[in-house]
């Protein structure tokens, strides 16, 4: 099918611009792509192929009056569907959002467009952004692209499937505890966790607020800069968005790793570690070192603990964020005014019928540690350990200016392996710290398994430095990238 | 850490606002107990003179300039509610008149 789906966002928007290509072709290419692929795949929970297509005659209009419509002019992107659009049905995977359309769209969606970028639907997800896996959409799975049998990652699993497939040219995911990165690792492509506050978080349906972020995922490093730095900055409908300068990331990318100094910590080298997983980050880091970067071991000696402490937040937090949804604003309603239940019954049905198992799990888990009584020996015994998990890092970037790690424990597995709760919940083992630590995290492909599955590597920056996390990642995608193609996305 | 009792878990369920089935109790009582037993790791740490960490990233509280600014209409921003009605939401009645039953 067409190759100029496989093009990266950047020359899209070059080939709009100097009118080579319509936008209008390319929404089409794509929109051809997914009505042939995503039916095996599973990617989209929307496709608004009317309005994309109104957007792209627009921006070809505005090309042929001699106007600019912005650096990503023409290029097609998708959403996750936990970031809210405008008059497109946005439903984090649940039932209880069933229909639910938002009246406005987020400032990171606002500034993809502003930039040119359209939108070509919604992309799936696990349920509130709550899985590993994408198996807890209540809308249906997602599928791996590299194989049909395997789990796209999650909870950006749609984000991550859809540029793998070239079902669009980038997206945008977010990273609660790993939900960029774990996909993207899985399905062989770019994705970036922001410094906390770095991408506004207003429009994002809110998850764990202290540890939420927005992020792009795209086929090449340079696409990933390209959609950050449009997204990037302070806004003030998030007051917890970071005001600092955003660098125009791209020019960052040539620079190569020499004199890097980049610091491998033990603790992401256990003896049990997968083969093919330690075999993939020991050639990124010895690519890296050929390139002129210095490696340097470091410890981060409170990592065992991230897991016990993220899933006491992060659910704490859901617990609360996850309260607006009582049958009275949004979506679902069971039971009154219309029937005989109480308030209160109306709230509890509501809830049990629309929220998902996963959900129910991590609400009830958040309210009992946030329960009277209860609130010093997790709550407040989770927020310490997290500084030291932050003061950890703190003490290795003393000594390095990146550190890497392999991105997941194992490459994409199948869907139903994991049934306990708690073996998903390892498979974000590798990406938690960053959350809790709130700094920037690059996820870039690392070569294929031997049963040809894409293996990631993450490099976690200090606060607010994406530009130098980015610019090793470029250095790696250029020495060990996977070089072809998900056998399922021709 | 001790497993959960039943009662423990309908308890949590009430405080969340969740109608969970027998059923949901039961799964939820185990699994709920199987993912608190690896939280009391937490315990081993030596957190003594530790300030909680609430922010990512240290931030004060910032201030707008108080100033009205456009917002959505009433009826669009009750449009995405199940029973939009006289410029509010529905819901039953919490209280009752005397001419009630």
């Amino acid at each position: 099918m067409s190759e100029v789906a496989w093009l990266s966002a950047a020359e899209q928007a070059r080939k709009v611009r100097t009118r080579e290509v319509s936008a209008r072709e390319l929404v089409h290419t794509y929109l051809d792509r997914i009505a042939a692929l995503d039916g095996a795949l599973g990617a989209y929970l929307l496709v608004d192929a009317e309005g994309a297509l109104a957007r792209a005659d627009a921006v070809d209009a505005a090309i042929a009056r001699g106007e600019d419509p912005g650096p990503l002019a023409g290029v097609p992107v998708a959403i996750k569907d936990v970031l809210v659009t405008e008059g497109m049905t946005t439903t984090a995977a649940s039932r209880i959002l069933a229909g639910w359309v938002p009246p406005y769209d987020g400032t990171a969606v606002a500034r993809l467009r502003a930039a040119g970028a359209i939108v070509l639907g919604k992309l799936n997800c696990d349920e509130f952004a709550m899985g590993s896996s994408n198996e807890n959409s209540a809308v249906k799975p997602c599928r791996n692209p590299w194989d049909l049998e395997r789990v796209p990652g999650g909870s950006s699993g749609g984000s991550a499937a859809a540029v793998a497939a070239a079902l669009c040219a980038a997206s945008l995911g977010t990273d609660t505890g790993g939900s960029i990165r774990q996909p993207a690792a899985l399905c062989g492509i770019v994705g970036v966790k922001p410094t906390y506050g770095r991408v506004s978080r207003w429009g994002a349906i809110a998850f764990a607020s202290s540890l939420d972020q927005i992020g792009p995922m795209a086929r090449t490093v340079e696409d990933a800069a390209l959609l950050l730095e449009t997204i990037a900055g302070v806004d003030p409908r998030d007051a917890t968005s970071v005001d600092a300068p955003v660098p125009r990331y791209r020019d960052a990318l040539g620079l190569g790793a020499a004199g890097l100094r980049i610091g491998v910590p033990r603790e992401y080298f256990p003896d049990a570690l997968d083969a093919e997983v330690r075999a993939a980050a020991e050639r990124a880091i010895a690519a890296l070192r050929e390139a002129g970067a210095r490696i340097v071991d470091v410890s981060l000696p409170h990592t065992r603990y991230a897991l016990p402490t993220y899933y006491l937040l992060a659910p704490a937090e859901a617990s609360s964020n996850l309260a607006r949804y009582d049958g009275v604003r949004y979506g679902l309603r069971e039971g009154g005014p219309a029937g005989k239940a109480s308030l209160l019954d109306m709230y509890r049905q509501t809830r049990g019928a629309g929220f998902g198992a996963e959900v129910k799990r991590r609400i009830m888990i958040g309210t009992y540690a946030l329960r009277a009584g209860y609130y010093d020996a997790y709550y407040k015994k989770a927020q310490q350990v997290r500084a030291l998990i932050k003061r950890d890092f703190d003490e290795a970037f003393a000594a390095v200016d990146l550190v890497i790690a392999p991105t997941t424990p194992t490459p994409a597995f199948k869907l139903g392996e994991k049934s306990a709760p708690i073996d998903m919940y390892l498979a974000d083992v590798f990406t938690l710290s960053c959350n809790l630590a709130g700094l920037p995290g690059v996820a870039v492909p690392a070569g294929l398994s031997s049963a040809g599955l894409p293996i990631g590597v993450q490099l976690l920056g200090r606060p607010l430095d994406e530009a130098t996390a980015l610019r090793a990642a470029a250095a790696l995608e250029r020495t060990v990238g996977l070089g072809r193609r998900p056998p399922h996305a021709p | 850490m001790a497993a959960l009792t039943r009662e423990e878990v309908e308890e949590i369920a009430y405080l969340a606002r969740l109608a969970l089935s027998a059923a949901e109790v039961e799964r939820m009582r185990e699994e709920l107990s199987a993912i608190l037993a690896h939280m009391d790791a937490l315990a081993e740490v030596d957190t003594s003179g530790v300030a909680p960490m609430t922010h990512a990233v240290p931030m004060d509280l910032r201030l707008r300039p108080d100033e009205p600014q456009p917002s959505l209409p009433t009826e669009v921003a009750l449009a995405g509610g199940p029973d939009p009605r006289d410029g509010s939401f529905q819901v039953p009645h919490i209280i009752k008149t005397a001419s009630e039953p």
